[in-house]
């Protein structure tokens, strides 16, 4: 009886059914943002391109933490890596005048540090929130040890205008003349998103983080699993580390991440998991950041602290009343035994 | 060896710490017959069956596929192999889509994306190949477990079994649908697959199968086939002793009444009205059966009466007054002792030890608990205790609930709720996956608390256990009781039919 209710749908309906809320809050942002630009066309570019901006690594540090939640890994470390990899592509390209390299350097230690995640919590399956925190701790003390002041660079990572596309009104600025992090940052989106529910790679991912034996009475490697995804979502975290330092600021600070790999697992909870959904809560946030610092500007006469909680109240109150409530994947922070 | 062996396994030994799960045990399977594996529960039967798919690894033992030594490490080998199990606890993710379990490990792509539409298709072609009826869009957790257990089946199908074991498919299905799945059964190997089929139910083994093995405390202790041997054979094989397959009860003496129903309506998770209108009673002193094919209400019945599930009108009253839901140790205070249907889900914490899941509902009372401190030597006492009584069987009290074999897991649930004093238990399957010994032992208990004046609310899709324990039956249809009828009253044919809905020919007297 039940059982045909999916199939009995016609397509267009079960569209409207699994998007439409979506699509009606995507109408939404379109005609507010339409308005404003037509008051103010300078301002609203501004505000958008710098919302992009914010939301960058949150972003990366969001598709970093749920590739591993969707295989069951849980990645408290995610402030760690970036942190870790913001210093270490800082080093590189500090030694070998290289942006390049540094971001590379980046990568890879993000990597490395993922592996360490996966080793402590899929092989010695301990905690997963002490593995994580860990990583954290690690990542403090070892750039605050080797922080060199005076250590510098020269420039960052430019912008790269993308021909016709950033003369576009609106768009153009906002998203078509980014330096390289951030449209890597809006590329992994759509592949992280495309990987994870379209491919054999996403389906085994998500059944690993679902229901491990199950998984495994199939042949699908659980262990092998968890370990490539935290690696991959480690590598990912460290593009956002190398964003910080090789394209955002230009230089390493302590502590410089600042709690945005924690934020990140927030934007990844409001996004429930998906790519696309956290990219639209990072955007969100960033947004929220955005008009923060245009209030500042503005002069008005309220304490700065005040203003500055306006990114996560906002947050908080727009995303928890309409997003709803979130299903952790099932096996999220499990090890697994085999027998 | 004149005929060809589809598997054979020699000197499987598996030792777990502190048991020994498998004794040097040897088991051969014939192309195309229906082989029973027989056993009391923890005699070994899904560790062995485990070894053969390759999920556990045996300490010693060889394989054998079609005559061939086999490798088999890992269910990734056991499938190349052609071997596919249905799982006593099913191995399904519950939010992926019936297609997306099924091709699950076996994906099939075009370039680089999953072809679900070609899965689809292939699905199809297959379940209407063997009348296994599936909807390939379906949410799993959304289907009932018989339906589940069709894609199980279909996952095995898709990876081309030749070799298909079935760890206890009959435990959780209705009548119709066991019928429906020996047809499946016979069908299979008649396209020449070999089957192993695990159950507890004997008059099963004796209808289906070409021969049958059966295990006792990790050993085989012989094969046989249903012509040579009958159902009390079988069970003394199993047991080692003779078995009561009737129970032998008194007439109930009814008195006051303990739990009363009223228009009681409840929702499905799909905010669909299971449950109807329902009125009924139980008085002390007797068994109230609820009879019913499997998805009539009667699971949501059972969680509304004990608070699991929200009421949406009417009224439950417990010895004449309303029940204090909010409050659930309130209600195990007022004497309601609740066997669950899901023995995994609502049943036992798993990760736990046997003793602390034997005191889940009174570890903070006196002995098990003073001045706030636990009492773990009266714990572990307890715990003793109720293994040896209950007939537990497990290597010692501080094992995790979860490594104890299935059917163990349920007598560790039900020594809990008997263990207490009971104005009223409500059991939901509670012999579900039990073997004869631990049937009669438990259809003991439960007619001993009925004596002793506890009102028992009794569901069971099991005619045979409703008709030998029940005093008086409800029979339930798409959410209503469309009679109660006293159990002497009623054939079991005439039951059958007011479960499909149709009224009988003369109006059954109505009570209560
Ligand atoms: N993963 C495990 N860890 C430790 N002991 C185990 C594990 N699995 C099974 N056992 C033990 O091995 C023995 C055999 O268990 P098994 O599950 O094979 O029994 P079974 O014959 O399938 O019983 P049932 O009919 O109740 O399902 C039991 O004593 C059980 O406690
Ligand atoms: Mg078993």
């Amino acid at each position: 009886m039940m059982a045909d209710t999916y199939s009995s749908l016609p397509n267009w309906k079960y569209f409207l059914r699994r998007y439409g809320v979506l699509t009606g809050l995507g109408l939404v942002v379109l005609m507010t943002t339409l308005y404003f630009y037509f008051r103010d066309p300078q301002i609203t570019e501004a505000v958008l391109a710098s919302t992009v901006r914010y939301s960058t690594p949150l972003v990366l540090g969001a598709l970093c933490g749920l590739l591993g939640e969707r295989a069951g890994v849980i990645n408290i470390g995610i402030e760690g890596q970036m942190l870790m990899s913001a210093f270490v592509g800082f080093l590189v390209t500090a030694w070998t005048k290289s942006l390049w390299l540094g971001v590379v350097g980046g990568v890879l230690t993000g990597a490395l540090m993922g592996l360490l995640l996966a080793f402590m919590s899929v092989t010695l399956k301990l905690d997963q929130i002490i593995g994580g925190t860990v990583i954290n701790i690690i990542a403090i003390g070892l750039t605050g040890y080797f922080y060199q002041v005076g250590l510098a660079i020269d420039g960052k990572l430019k912008p790269i205008p993308l021909g016709p596309l950033a003369n576009l009104p609106l768009v153009g600025k906002v998203f078509f003349d980014n330096p390289p992090i951030t449209y890597a940052a809006i590329v992994l989106v759509f592949v992280v998103q495309y990987v994870l529910f379209y491919t054999k790679w996403g389906l085994r991912t998500r059944a690993v983080g679902e229901h491990p034996r199950a998984a495994d009475t199939v042949g699908v490697d659980v262990y092998f699993m968890r370990y490539a995804n935290v690696v991959l979502g480690g590598a990912i975290a460290g593009l956002a580390g190398a964003f910080l330092t090789l394209e955002a600021v230009g230089s390493f600070e302590r502590v410089m991440t600042n709690g945005r790999g924690f934020i990140a697992l927030a934007v990844m909870l409001f996004g429930k998991y998906t790519p696309l959904g956290a990219w639209g809560a990072a955007l969100f946030f960033g947004l929220t950041s955005a008009i923060q610092t245009q209030v500042q500007f503005a002069g008005v006469d309220i304490p700065h602290q005040f203003i500055g909680m306006i990114p996560y109240v906002m947050t908080i109150l727009v995303l928890a009343g309409f997003v709803g409530r979130t299903r952790v994947p099932a096996a999220d922070g499990a090890p697994y035994e085999k027998e | 060896m004149s005929e060809t062996l589809a598997l054979e396994v020699r000197n499987i030994t598996k030792r777990f710490p502190g048991v020994l799960a498998n004794d040097r045990v040897n088991f051969a399977l014939k192309k195309g017959e229906i082989h029973a594996l027989l056993g009391e529960n923890g005699a070994g039967k899904s560790t062995l069956m485990n070894v053969i798919y390759g999920l556990y690894s045996p300490d010693e033992g060889e394989f054998f596929v079609d005559g061939q030594p086999a490798e088999i490490h890992n269910p990734h080998d056991a499938i190349s192999a052609g071997i596919g199990m249905v799982h006593q606890h099913f191995m399904l993710v519950p939010v992926f889509s019936v297609a997306e379990n099924i091709i699950l490990g076996s994906e099939v792509t075009r370039a680089t994306k999953l072809d679900l539409r070609t899965a689809r298709r292939e699905i199809r072609e297959l379940s209407q190949q063997y009348g296994l009826d599936v909807d390939p869009r379906a949410i799993v957790e959304e289907l009932p477990v018989g339906i589940q257990q069709r894609v199980e089946i279909v996952k095995a199908l898709y990876r081309k079994a030749k070799i298909l074991v079935l760890d206890e498919p009959t435990a959780v299905l209705t009548p119709q649908e066991v019928e429906g799945l020996f047809r499946v059964m016979r069908q299979l190997t008649e396209r020449g697959v070999s089957i192993i089929f695990i159950t507890h139910k004997l008059k099963e083994v004796l209808a289906v199968s070409d021969s049958i093995t059966v295990m006792r405390r990790g050993q085989v202790v012989g094969t046989t086939t249903p012509a040579e041997t009958d159902e009390n054979g079988l069970a003394e094989m199993m047991v080692g002793r003779e078995v009561l397959l009737e129970v032998e009860k008194g007439p109930a003496q009814p008195k006051e009444i303990v739990l009363e129903v009223k228009d009681l309506s409840v929702y499905d998770e799909r905010q669909v009205e299971v449950v109807r209108q329902v009125s009924f009673d139980v008085r002390a002193g007797e068994i109230l059966g609820i009879a019913g094919v499997q998805g009539n209400g009667q699971t949501e019945l059972a969680e509304a009466l004990t608070g699991l599930r929200a009421v949406l009108s009417g009224t439950i009253h417990l010895n004449g007054v309303v029940v204090p839901f909010e409050n659930p140790r309130a209600l195990t205070e007022a004497g309601v002792s609740h066997i669950p249907e899901d023995r995994q889900k609502h049943g036992l914490v798993l990760p736990y030890s046997i003793a602390d899941n034997l005191v889940l509902s009174s570890y903070y009372k006196k002995p098990y608990a003073q001045n706030g401190r636990r009492n773990f030597q009266a714990v572990l006492g307890n715990s003793v205790e109720l293994v040896e009584q209950f007939d537990v069987r497990t290597p010692g009290p501080q094992v995790p609930a979860g490594n104890l074999s299935g059917g163990n897991q349920q007598k560790v649930i039900v020594a809990r709720e008997l263990s207490r004093p009971v104005k009223l238990l409500i059991a939901n399957q509670p012999t579900r996956g039990l073997d004869v010994g631990s049937i009669e032992y438990i259809h003991k208990q439960i007619i001993k608390e009925r004596d002793a004046g506890a009102a028992v609310l009794l569901i069971s899709a099991e005619l045979d256990e409703i008709k030998s324990l029940a005093d008086r039956i409800a029979v339930m249809f798409h959410g209503e009781i469309v009679a109660v009828v006293p159990v002497d009253a009623v054939s079991k044919s005439d039951l059958g039919l007011l479960m499909a809905g149709s009224e009988l020919k003369k109006e059954p007297e109505s009570v209560g």
